[in-house]
């Protein structure tokens, strides 16, 4: 097992969730996204951790990102919610409000 | 220059004096100040106009002045009575610089003093240490007759220092104005006699190249008389004006300017140094400006106050260059102290010298006769009477005129020194004073108008006291000030109190047999004649006779008399103007308080120009006693113009004892041994003298009362004058008679203009011409002599340039009054319209065509260019930037990837 390997992984969710943030419309999809990014974080985290024997185990940052993210997926999803009462759809490209 | 000395070169010892009145005397002015401020400012809104705040602030410095004079008398008899033990003698009080160790240092501690003597004596003061050695003398030789001793003592002294010009007395007895000197005779005694020193607290205001320009206030005798005489008529008039401007259209800006007026004067009084004296002198002469305006409506008024201050700015003129004269010639000093010491101190001890004494008190003596109504510069005075009458009451009779004999007195030192006043029989201020009071008196019998008889009858005393300055009678002169000031406050209100009835200051067309209808009035005016007459025992009669005593002329019926000096001509002028005094005050009474009331037939207007205040009152019938807030400083002024003259009893009157008599004298005259006043001699009290002239008064009331009362009166109860009377029948008498009443025509040469014109020039010219060469003399770092010459040739070359150009246009025929007229006039006016007004046109048409430059092409191109230019700037890249706004969250999130990638990139390049 190597290090790298993990590295690889956490790159690829990574790019897969960045993919996901910039180009899908959905509002959900790009929350998930996010979810993924996050998770990427955590793979890098709890590798580092493993493979550099970390003072602090690493999985204390990893679960404090775990319980972050699960109160910004609740924010999230409560937006969007809000956009879909407003505007009946959750496409991204419609909220333009701030259009200058 | 060394312009330290020691008190005992004035032959006796010296004590400083303290207490808390006399330390902080400035809250007096200041209270008035103050309550100057609060009437201007406030006063409309109060229920009585701001007079309330005016009466109680004058009331509190009238308290605080009799505080101040208690407190000072106490300290003279501390000092009368000093004992080496309990008093600290001071060597000298002039610089406050400790010079122990000093050469001619001589320590004045009274033990030491023997031993430490002789060093001195040894030293570099030889001379110093032999009057002391006599002084030692006297002090041994106690058992020999007291009088004696002194005379003895102060001869020698007097021998010794030739830096003092008057040493009349040589080898006669004078016990008085030696009682410093009772310090040598009287120590075995225990007691120990000094002069008190006046108290002065001084702070720095500021100090420009070694010289320190300090504000304070010096208190003496002389000081206190004034500030108690100040605060009393003040006050008086104070009261006696709530009724008599009563609905005065300017009520509260008339009490406003009392108090200002009241500050100023006492301001002056107090001053520890001239230039706070010429403050205060400028300060009064603003307020009698603005008091003689007071109803500047009708034009004589406003007149009277424009010709009240420009006269005076004649004499300012004087003032202005005298004080500067003798800040240089005395060592680069301000203070009054400094000064006088400098001055008695003389040439051949470091001193001021004797030219520059004579320039200097000439320059302050034309200011003197500016501010104190003197010959020939009087003219203002009479027609200052525009006035309200309690103010001609305070200022241009009690106070304000008294400034110029008050600065005289305070500068005593230099004017009897500069003016060589021990010793001599004539002299400028001497000489001032006896035509001033002649003039003043004879211009006074001819006058139809009471208040202008009154003040002639000023300008006339004022003159006595110059003259009494002028033959070193200084006591006699500041007695006669507060006696004057007295009672003829009381004449002045009395003259309002007639007029408040009658609504006219003509005693020929309104008044007469006023006696019936005002009795108080009458009864006040009838005491305030008398004692301005001088008829025993009321108050002018011993400060009158004091003077003539003074003049020593009466030495030549008498035998010695121990004055400064034997002024004979003085002595006749006084008692000629003592009889004309009588006779005049004789026709005032009975013009206005005998015969049969002439007045009643005027409409309001008549009375109007003289008593505007009172056109509200409508008055019908006869007329009436006035209200007690008239009455009551009638009365007041009256009965202390009965006692005052008690104050200062001739010495041995009546075999009274010393504690009694000559009190005024020992309370205000500074001792010779403070350092900064003249030694005078004090002429003895002559029973003859006073005699003779209580004879010629008496037989003057009498020709007067055989004239007016019986003659007159037996023609027409309501005539004036007599028909046919001796100025109809005789022409001499007649020419007189018409020169009097055209005042010896000093008003028509001032008028002319041109005689001004030609006069005026060629003293400006002079004036400076001095001034500019005195300047240059010191500037030129070449010392007082040659300040001195190219001042004097200076002064002579302008002066003849413009005499020269002025005689040369009487010449050529044009007449005086036509050159000034007519060629200068012209020339003037072209000048005005070609060069002045031109230049003054050019200067507007060029500011115009450089306004529209600026306009044009500063304002419009580049202030309201750039301002625009940055407007459209961020217009500009708002359009640009807006596009960037898309709202497109996805978008933003791209470019913040970009931007993280970017950064994360750059940060792998650079580690």
């Amino acid at each position: 097992m190597y290090l790298v390997q993990f590295l690889l992984l956490s790159s690829i969710l990574f790019c897969i969730g960045v993919y996901g943030v910039l180009a899908r419309r959905n509002a959900v999809l790009v929350l998930m996204s996010i979810e993924l990014i996050l998770n990427a974080v955590n793979i890098n985290l709890i590798a580092f951790g493993a493979f550099n024997g970390a003072q602090i185990p690493a999985e204390v940052f990893a679960l404090f990102i775990i319980a972050v993210a699960a109160a910004e997926v609740g924010v999230g999803l409560a937006l969007v919610l809000t956009i879909y009462r407003n505007s009946k759809s959750i496409d991204l490209h419609q909220v333009d409000l701030l259009k200058g | 220059m060394n312009t330290t000395y020691l008190a005992a070169e004035s032959g006796g010892l010296a004590v400083e004096a303290s207490g808390f009145f006399l330390e902080n005397v400035w809250i007096i002015p200041a209270i008035m100040a103050v309550s100057f401020a609060i009437i201007l400012g406030f006063g409309k809104r109060m229920p009585r106009g701001g007079s309330e705040v005016g009466i109680a602030a004058v009331g509190v410095c009238f308290i605080l002045a009799l505080l101040t004079a208690g407190q000072w008398i106490g300290q003279v008899n501390e000092a009368a009575n000093c004992t080496p033990k309990t008093c600290d003698y001071i060597e000298y009080s002039i610089d406050g610089v400790d010079h122990k160790g000093e050469a001619g240092y001589i320590p004045l501690d009274y033990e030491a003093y023997a031993s430490d003597q002789a060093h001195a004596a040894d030293d570099t003061h030889a001379d110093d240490g032999e009057s002391h050695d006599t002084d030692a003398e006297a002090h041994g030789d106690e058992d020999g007759d007291h009088s004696d001793d002194e005379a003895h003592a102060e001869d020698d002294d007097h021998s010794d220092e030739g830096a003092y010009p008057i040493d009349t007395n040589a080898g006669s007895p004078d016990g008085e104005s030696a009682s410093a000197l009772t310090a040598f005779t009287e120590a075995e005694a225990g007691s120990t006699a000094a002069a008190a020193v006046a108290v002065v607290s001084e702070r720095t205001w500021w100090s420009n190249g070694g010289i320190n320009f300090t504000i304070g206030t010096m208190v003496d005798g002389l000081t206190v008389t004034l500030l108690v005489v100040v605060t009393l008529v003040s006050m008086l008039v104070h009261i006696y004006s709530t009724d008599y401007v009563a609905g005065d259209r300017r009520f509260t800006h008339y009490f406003g300017f009392l108090s200002l007026f009241t500050a100023a004067m006492l301001f002056f009084v107090t001053s520890a140094n001239v230039l706070q004296m010429i403050v205060g002198w400028e300060l009064v002469g603003v307020c009698s400006f603005a008091l003689i305006g007071h109803w500047w409506e009708e034009q004589p008024n406003s007149d009277a106050a424009l010709k009240a201050f420009l006269t005076n700015r004649v004499g300012d003129m004087g003032l202005l260059i005298g004080m500067i004269i003798l800040f240089f010639a005395s060592n680069e000093k301000w203070s009054i102290i400094d000064i006088n010491a400098a001055a008695i101190l003389g040439e051949g001890k470091g001193g001021t010298s004797h030219t520059m004494l004579l320039i200097a008190s000439l320059c302050l003596l034309a200011a003197v006769m500016s501010k104190s109504g003197q010959f020939f510069l009087h003219t203002w005075l009479p027609d200052a009477m525009a006035g309200p009458t309690p103010v001609s009451a305070l200022i241009h009779a009690a106070t304000m005129v008294v400034a110029g004999v008050y600065l005289i007195a305070r500068l005593y030192g230099v004017f009897f020194n500069g003016l060589s006043i021990g010793g001599s029989s004539i002299n400028a201020l001497a000489v001032i004073g006896a035509v001033t009071t002649l003039v003043g008196a004879s211009l006074a019998f001819v006058q139809d108008d009471i208040k202008k008889v009154l003040a002639y009858s000023t300008i006339s005393q004022l003159g006595y006291m110059t003259l009494a300055l002028g033959v070193g009678a200084w006591t006699a002169a500041v007695f006669h000030l507060t006696t004057h000031a007295l009672f003829k406050a009381c004449l002045f209100l009395g003259a309002g109190s007639v007029s408040h009835a009658v609504h006219s200051f003509d005693m020929k067309k309104d008044m007469g047999g006023m006696r019936k209808f005002m009795p108080t009035t009458y009864k006040t005016f009838l005491i305030g004649s008398i004692a301005l007459a001088g008829l025993p025992p009321l108050a002018g009669f011993w400060s009158k006779d004091e003077i003539l005593a003074g003049t020593g002329g009466w030495g030549f019926f008498e035998g010695e008399s121990h004055a400064n000096g034997a002024y004979t001509i003085m002595l006749v002028m006084g008692m000629i103007t003592a009889a004309m005094t009588a006779a005049y005050m004789t026709r005032v009474m009975y013009l206005t308080f005998f015969g049969e009331f002439r007045g009643g037939h005027h409409d309001d207007d008549h009375g109007h120009a003289a008593a505007g205040a009172h056109d509200d009152h409508a008055h019908h019938g006869d007329p009436h006693e006035s209200g007690p807030r008239i009455l009551w400083p009638l009365r007041i002024l009256a009965g202390l113009a009965v006692v005052a003259g008690l104050m200062n009893l001739p010495k041995n009157f009546l075999g009274l004892p010393s504690g009694i008599t000559l009190r005024f004298e020992h309370f205000v005259e500074p001792l010779a041994a403070t350092g900064y006043f003249p030694k005078i001699s004090h002429a003895d009290p002559s029973w003859s003298l006073a005699i003779f002239s209580t004879l010629v008064v008496a037989g003057a009331v009498g020709v007067a009362y055989w004239y007016y009362f019986v003659k007159v009166n037996a023609q027409s109860p309501s005539a004036t004058e007599m028909i046919n009377g001796p100025t109809e029948r005789s022409k001499l008498l007649k020419a007189g008679h018409t020169m009097l009443k055209n005042r010896y025509y000093l008003d028509h040469i001032y008028d002319s203009g041109a005689a001004v014109g030609a006069a005026g020039a060629t003293a400006m010219g002079s004036i400076f011409g001095a001034a500019a060469g005195l300047t240059l003399g010191f500037s030129l770092d070449n010392g007082l002599d040659q300040a001195l010459w190219s001042s004097l040739i200076w002064g002579m070359v302008l002066g003849l340039t413009v005499f020269t150009i002025v005689y040369l246009a009487l010449r050529t025929g044009t007449g005086i009054a036509s050159f000034t007229k007519r060629p200068l006039a012209y020339a003037a006016n072209w000048v005005h319209e070609n060069v002045i007004d031109a230049a003054v046109d050019e200067v507007g048409k060029n500011s115009v065509k450089t306004a529209d430059a600026l306009y044009k092409y500063i304002d419009q191109g580049v202030i309201d260019g750039s301002v625009n230019a940055a407007g459209r700037g961020s217009q500009g890249a708002g359009g640009e930037l807006r596009r960037w706004s898309t709202g497109q969250v996805q978008q933003y999130a791209t470019v913040m990837f970009a931007g993280a990638t970017l950064l994360a990139g750059l940060l792998i390049i650079v580690l």
